[in-house]
């Protein structure tokens, strides 16, 4: 494929403040090949879709479409020019239907304004070409991030993009929805299409891209040939250092019951969960997005109130639909989206690590900024945080890095019994590998954790004991040494478990 | 990819509920219900409260607010807000009423451009201010509400325009009625018609809802934020511009303190009318029928002789109690949606007939 390239990179550079987010880079995307962009958390990636977008402008260097040099002066240019990017956060309109999330600025026209007929059949068909059931005219808001991941690809289908950025698509997805999206990428490269794939499951990027660019730090590291690659070539591009991949739990002896969930429905949601978790245990919640696992989180940490059932966290029953008593009984909660949920991203990484625990750092009715640094501190050196300043705002780190200031939150307090919900999605290799340590170092100090994950290998080799849902229901417990993908897939698709 | 697999289903569940939802997500509705309820009651009570002079009086009365309420939500919806329009309503009320009767020989139409241009010119300012330089909505317009009143009082320097100073055909502007209906309730219509039809069949309305329900997906969608939040404004003005010449129509007296504290009902109006103030969602028919309301239960307390000092409480309490009715719908259908939603999982019955609104494959999906 010697021909120009679509859209390509020439030394680009861009520096936030006093942070190089990226220095020299060079990327070159063909017309129908599928080009992944390795690298770390903060290795750069992010600034790159950004910049290729017309979110960010490069401080030095050009952007090339067609072998031309271009400025994009907005994201309204970069999509002019054919450029659709799926973000790694969907970034949808919550109060308005999914059609019109699709659609938005491009809604058919007719006599008589936006015609939303055509609008709704166009939607439907591009929902039928990916085989989903989606309500056109449902509202975004409420859609779990799988589905709002579909609108996204519903959304760049629609634009007939020649150029489609895939900031981590698949981090959030189950294993047919992935087989899906590489189904609708493949068809998308033999139309001519040429596709940025930015994955952290290298399995992924060996199965779908042709070349490979990979950053460290900012910098251009290499561009390969996947065929010349192996799996290991790249994780040792990326990090810089051989390291494995997974890091599985320790064995550690049981203790006793921590949390004792009964009986716990949530009308419409989720019926009858039943599960205990002891001290020093990994409980893994396994399941396909959308079997109600996050939901039965919210529910036993009482952010949303349960229709029946009880939680006991150490033997005392949990009043309902009481954060502030679950925290109080010594229960944490790390939450899928840690955007939203996890952090306040305009505050500073101290403030944020401070806020679960504010009544360890009070000194009379005052907080005490000094202590709250000093545990902040503490925490940062324990988990490994790469950050500038302590004072600077949690928004400028890389996603691996927010995730631990989420959980440095959390840890702080000491909790007994920890849930975690998808606590490595978006995460880079190697602080995949340290979140792992960490969990299980909490483990084998007495702590009970209970983690949702959608990635089987951190489920098999996490968890000493495997819960999965489907459809609301508690549908399998499978012991750690009878756990294989077979069995949680065909429990958790609802097939009947041998 | 499981192309044809897909079809039936998804077809025949669009068909079945497609009735339902659009009932379901109708925000007006507990409106609606707290009116009828208001006239159901008062008029048992007082059956005077709904003859033809009283609900004339109410129409006539909510009229403006109402106007100025359609404007407001066109600013609300994209997530800011516009104090000023009281201030602008004077300006606008006192600068028309004074060339009427200065220069009597201008034709009133000329006058009431005039108005309409120099509310969008307060709107430039109110939107350069939030769009262009960045500053928050409730501040800039707490600004521009004193700034604007400000030159209002210069201009006027303690004059006063009278009825009798002005041209009875002007006057009759805010007193005829077409067909037994006020005129200014009708023009009021016609502004509402026409902001409503805007804000649903056009690009530039819906990009509006866009920018108040996701500011930063808005930039990344493409969409020109900061010229669409201007215009928003500049609407905004012109409809406050627009109000105020009618209100110089309405009460023929005029000085420069006319509509001052108006905001606040405008506001009311809006939040009551089921407008998210936090943006992206609402309509401007939720916030005339908030308008409206607000005007009936000042008239039904009149009617039912509470004492007028504690009416202003009682507003205040029926405004909330009209606020949690709406939330408590809200939230009723928002259950229902969440069950609803669990039971699609669950999967639906084979072998269900289906209509086909799914078009046939192999047509471009361009959208365009």
């Amino acid at each position: 494929m010697d021909e120009t390239p679509v859209l390509s990179l020439s030394q680009v550079s861009k520096a936030f403040g006093a942070v190089r987010a990226v220095r020299e880079v060079s990327l070159e995307l063909f017309p129908g090949e599928v080009h992944a962009l390795a690298g770390e958390n903060g290795a750069g990636k992010s600034t790159i879709v950004k910049i290729l977008s017309g979110v960010h402008r490069p401080d030095s260097g050009r952007i090339l479409l067609d072998g031309e040099p271009v400025e994009f002066g907005g994201p309204a240019d970069a999509q002019r020019a054919g450029v659709a990017v799926i973000y790694q956060e969907p970034t949808l309109f919550p109060d308005l239907s999914v059609m019109e999330n699709i659609f938005m600025g491009r809604q058919p026209r007719g006599r008589l304004g936006i015609d939303r007929r055509a609008m709704r059949a166009s939607a439907a068909e591009l929902f039928a070409r990916l085989g989903v059931h989606l309500d056109p005219d449902q509202p975004a808001r409420g859609l779990s991030i799988a589905d709002q991941q579909l609108v996204e690809i519903a959304k760049a289908l629609s634009r007939q993009a020649r150029v489609l950025i895939m900031d981590e698509p698949t981090a959030a997805l189950s294993g047919t929805e992935v087989a899906r999206l590489f189904g609708v990428a493949r068809a998308l490269r033999s139309q001519g299409c040429a596709l940025l794939f930015i994955s952290h499951r290298l399995e992924e990027i060996f199965e779908l891209c042709r070349r490979v660019t990979t950053l460290r730090d900012g910098a251009y590291v290499a561009g390969d040939l996947i065929a010349d690659l192996t799996p290991d070539d790249l994780v040792r591009r990326m990090v810089g250092r051989e390291l494995d991949a997974l890091f599985p739990k320790q064995e550690t002896a049981s203790g006793e019951v921590a949390l004792k969930v009964r009986r716990l429905t949530r009308e419409g949601v989720f019926t009858d969960v039943s599960f205990e978790v002891r001290r020093g245990e990994i409980v893994a919640l396994a399941g396909l997005v959308g079997a109600g696992r996050s939901e039965v989180a919210r529910a036993v940490f009482g952010i949303d109130r349960r229709d029946a059932g009880s939680v006991e966290v150490d033997g005392e029953r949990l009043r309902p639909a009481s954060p502030t008593a679950a925290m109080a009984a010594g229960l944490a909660l790390v939450p899928e989206d840690r955007r939203q949920q996890g952090l306040v991203m305009d505050l500073s990484i101290e403030r944020n690590i401070g806020l679960a625990g504010l009544a360890a750092v009070r000194r009379g009715p005052l907080i005490s900024r000094l202590a709250e640094r000093e545990r902040a501190k503490d925490w940062a050196v324990r988990l490994r945080l790469k950050f500038g300043r302590l004072t600077d705002p949690v928004n400028v780190l890389s996603g691996g890095n927010q995730q631990k200031v989420v959980l440095a939150k959390w840890l702080a307090r000491k909790p007994s019994v920890l849930i975690v919900d998808e606590p490595t999605r978006g995460i880079d290799v190697a602080t995949k590998a340290e979140v792992h340590r960490l969990l299980s170092e909490l483990a084998g100090s007495g702590v009970a954790v209970l983690m949702i994950s959608s990635e089987l290998p951190e489920v098999l080799g996490m968890a000493d004991r495997v819960l999965v849902m489907h459809e609301g229901r508690l549908v399998a417990e499978i012991a750690r040494a009878d756990a294989t993908e077979e069995s949680v897939m065909a429990a958790a698709t609802g097939r009947s478990v041998g | 990819m499981t192309v044809t697999a897909a079809r039936p289903e998804a077809a025949r569940r669009n068909g079945g509920r497609r009735l339902v939802d659009r009932v379901a997500r109708v925000r007006e509705l507990g409106i609606v219900v707290a009116l009828g309820l208001l006239y159901g009651v008062t008029g048992a009570v007082n059956p005077s409260f709904l003859t033809y002079a009283s609900l004339r009086d109410i129409l006539l009365n909510s009229a403006i607010v109402a106007m100025l309420a359609v404007g407001q939500t066109l600013v609300v919806i994209t997530r800011n807000v516009d104090l000023s329009v009281s201030s602008v309503v004077g300006l606008s009320a006192f600068g028309g009423a004074l060339t009427l009767a200065d220069h009597p020989g201008v034709p009133v139409a000329v006058v009431i451009a005039g108005c309409v241009l120099l509310g969008a010119l307060c709107g430039a300012v109110n939107g350069l201010l939030v769009g262009a330089a960045k500053v928050p909505a409730l501040v800039a317009t707490l600004g521009t509400l004193y700034a604007f009143r400000g030159i209002d009082y210069a201009w006027a320097g303690g004059r006063q325009v009278n009825a009798a100073d002005m041209p009875e055909g002007f006057l009759s502007l805010g007193t005829r009625s077409v067909l037994g209906v006020p005129l200014l309730a009708l023009i009021a219509l016609v502004v509402l018609a026409a902001v409503g039809w805007m804000l649903r069949n056009l690009r530039s309305g819906r990009e509006l809802y866009a920018i108040g329900s996701n500011p930063e997906a808005a930039v990344l969608a493409g969409i020109r934020v900061r010229r669409r939040i201007v215009a928003a404004f500049v609407a905004n003005g012109a409809l406050a511009g627009l109000a105020g010449v009618m209100w110089a129509a309405r009460f023929g007296t005029v000085d420069a303190t006319v509509a001052t504290g108006k905001e606040l009902d405008v506001v009311a109006a809006v939040v009551v009318g089921g407008v998210a103030i936090f943006g992206g969602s609402g309509t401007v028919y939720g916030a005339a029928l908030g308008a409206l309301l607000l005007a009936s239960i000042t008239s039904a307390l009149a009617v039912l002789r509470v004492d007028a000092l504690a009416q202003t409480a009682i507003n205040g309490a029926l405004l909330i109690a009209a606020i949690v009715l709406d939330r408590v719908l809200a939230l009723r259908v928002a259950a229902a949606l969440r069950r609803r939603r669990f039971h699609d999982v669950a999967g639906p019955a084979p072998g269900e007939p289906h209509d086909v609104t799914v078009p046939a494959p192999g047509r471009p999906d361009d959208g365009r």
